[in-house]
């Protein structure tokens, strides 16, 4: 008997029962389309997290406060505030490394910022004059504070683009005076739209000389964290021992294991992130696997009861001939067929529904790319054979070893 | 040269063991048939006809004895050898059809053909179910025929491998007396046509269509004679 008749014979079973044949699928049809939705947005979301990541700068160096751990996130990260980090060491690391062309030291914290009757609660943000050339951005209206002005408690201050709309409408900013709690500022400037940048958005934020956050707002002399640029073309990996020492001096520390500051590259942060997401990938798929598993138990149920409610069909097939390996290939191949056929529609399905979420990723104005991988369809399809293969080979081979007369008999 | 002999059955018992409970069913049968006989096997409900015909077809296989086929002893042939003389050299007509659902009449008597891998099988069974005198009703599916019509539609399948043999069970069981007739005609035909007709019934009438009877009683055979005087014409024109 040849592979045409075998194919044909399955197809005939196939359709002689649409909804049975339809429901097993359902199971293959869930889960194939919920590995692909996952390892899609898997992707999506990963791009998305690189994308924001970058924005930020893979040429810049961040000093943190507080001791190094080895490959997990900053000590500060877990609200433990270090006082060790100050203004100046920013300072000197720009002056004493030639590679470093400009550092910027960063306090923060929320307040109400109100313009009139116009009010508004967000974050504002305690900088140095080198923040535009750090963060490599610019004003739109008027000018940053000067040097000068960052290292005296002066009462001036550059607005977000989109907290300048918020407060002040079609109004022009500058030259008036806005709140932060009830401290009076100028506002001096308004910055250029950026969007969002490492998951948060600067442009509902409110930018102040440091030494006037510290004073006036804080009341600390400690400073967060200090960015600092790094020249074009230059190894960062090479120039972090070089700033590590310069704080050391300053701190007066001899052995790098009492370090009291951690200096981190950002192309490190992202491969750490790389890393981290890669693994929610991974666990993701696995998940989608034992959906699939289950799918596949799903289907050798059903083929059972399938064979049960065919005995009389399986006996006549017996004495008209029929050969135990023709009754073996025509319920696999009906398996198969049933996993393909709805790996297929699982692909096209998560196909749609991760190309939606991308579509809406991007709408909401988030660079989030819509990847489906060759390799993550051909593993789909690949896992739903096998799975037709493996949960319909039991069913199939009971069919195939029954006796004819047995089965004939069956009612 | 093959022996007249088809089949040759020596000292046949059968009993079927189900939960520890063993049902004794044929007794010492002794039986000898030959290439173009028509032999009808009689007997009371429960007596062991249809157990006798599933195992000269090779359905199921005796508990002891032996059973030579074109005097080849069976006993050591494995399934799929089996399964090879069922689709070659045997056809078989059940009470009940047993047509595949959904399946249309011409794919249901292309069937044994699927199994033995021939070429032409659409002519072939074209030809089988003109034979039986449905060539019109090839593209029906089977709960669109009547019962003798799907009777017929498995006469042809039983037919379309050109098999030697054919058993038929009851054939008439379900058919109403002129289905039944044309059914009977149609086989008494095919042995005139020199194939050996195996037929299973507890009607007299229909047994009488046959050459040779053979009464079977609680498993053994009781009574074996030939019928001379048959109550059909020699014509064999199929009523329509
Ligand atoms: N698989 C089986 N297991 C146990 N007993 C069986 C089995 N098959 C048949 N029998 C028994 O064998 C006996 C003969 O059965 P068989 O079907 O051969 O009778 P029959 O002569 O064809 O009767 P009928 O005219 O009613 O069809 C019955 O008593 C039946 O119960
Ligand atoms: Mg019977």
């Amino acid at each position: 008997m040849n592979f045409k008749g075998i194919i044909n014979l399955s197809l005939i079973g196939l359709k002689t029962n649409k909804t049975r044949s339809a429901l097993t699928m359902l199971g293959i049809i869930i889960g194939i389309g919920a590995v692909i939705v996952i390892m899609s947005v898997g992707a999506g979301a990963q791009s998305l997290i690189l994308d924001q990541v970058q924005k930020v700068g893979t040429n810049l160096i961040g000093i943190m406060p507080g001791a190094p751990s080895e490959e997990g996130p900053p000590a500060t990260a877990f609200g433990i505030t270090v006082t060790t980090l100050k203004y100046e060491d920013g300072l000197a690391v720009a002056r004493e490394v030639p590679e470093i062309s400009a550092a910027a030291s960063f306090v923060r914290g929320i307040e109400t910022v109100s313009w009139q009757n116009q009010k508004k609660d967000t974050t504002f943000v305690g900088t140095t004059a080198s923040y535009i050339e750090v963060e490599d951005t610019e004003v739109e209206l008027g000018h940053f504070f000067s040097e000068q002005e960052e290292k005296s408690v002066i009462r001036v201050a550059a607005l977000g683009y989109q907290l300048a709309q918020e407060l002040f409408g079609q109004a022009d900013p500058i030259g008036q005076k806005v709140k932060i709690r009830r401290e009076s500022f100028e506002v001096i400037g308004v910055m250029k739209e950026r969007g969002s940048v490492g998951f948060e958005s600067v442009d509902d934020q409110i930018f102040i000389p440091l030494k006037t956050a510290q004073k006036l707002l804080l009341g600390i002399n400690h400073v967060s964290v200090i960015r600092a640029k790094v020249k074009d073309n230059e190894n960062i990996d090479a120039i972090i021992p070089a700033v590590k020492q310069i704080i050391r001096d300053r701190h007066g520390i001899r052995n790098s294991s009492e370090d009291d500051f951690d200096v981190r590259n950002q192309a490190e942060a992202l491969a750490m992130l790389t890393t981290i997401t890669n693994a929610l990938n991974y666990f993701l798929a696995a998940m989608a696997a034992i959906s699939l598993i289950v799918g596949g138990i799903g289907i050798m149920n059903i083929m059972y009861v399938t064979v049960s409610e065919r005995y009389q069909e399986i006996g006549l097939r017996k004495a008209v001939g029929a050969k135990k390996n023709n009754l073996l290939s025509q319920f696999l191949i009906e398996a198969i067929i049933v996993t393909l056929l709805g790996g297929i529609i699982g692909i096209i399905g998560g196909a749609l529904v991760s190309g939606s979420v991308a579509l809406g990723a991007n709408y909401l104005g988030y660079n989030w790319a819509f990847i489906i991988t060759p390799f993550s369809i051909i593993i789909a399809v690949s896992v739903a054979a096998a799975i037709g293969l493996i949960f319909g080979y039991f069913p199939a081979r009971k069919a195939a070893k029954l006796d004819p007369i047995t089965a004939l008999r069956y009612e | 040269m093959a022996s007249k002999n088809l089949i040759k059955i020596q000292k046949l018992y059968k009993e079927f063991v189900a939960d520890e409970v063993i049902t004794k069913v044929l007794f010492d049968i002794n039986l000898v048939i030959d290439r173009g006989e028509f032999v009808a096997i009689m007997g009371p409900s429960g007596s062991g006809k249809s157990t006798l015909m599933h195992i000269l077809g090779f359905l199921d296989r005796p508990s002891t004895g032996q059973y030579f086929f074109k005097d080849q002893e069976t006993s050591e042939f494995n399934d799929d050898k089996l399964a090879d003389i069922r689709n070659k050299e045997i056809g078989f007509v059940f009470q009940t059809y047993y047509l595949l659902q959904k399946t249309t009449i011409l794919e249901n008597v292309k069937l044994p053909l699927v199994y033995s891998g021939s070429k032409e099988s659409e002519a072939k069974a074209k030809q089988a179910l003109k034979a039986v005198g449905l060539e019109h009703r090839l593209k029906y599916f089977s709960n669109q025929l009547s019962g003798g019509e799907k009777q017929r539609a498995a006469i042809a399948r039983a037919l379309v491998n050109n098999p030697e043999i054919i058993f038929a069970d009851e054939p008439t069981g379900n058919l109403d007396s002129k289905s039944g007739a044309q059914v009977m005609k149609i086989l008494e035909k095919l042995n005139q046509e020199g194939k050996t007709i195996i037929l299973v019934t507890h009607e007299q009438d229909t047994a009488n269509h046959a050459k040779r009877i053979l009464n079977i009683r609680d498993g053994k055979i009781i009574d074996d004679y030939k019928v001379n005087n048959r109550s059909t014409s020699e014509n064999g024109v199929l009523i329509k």
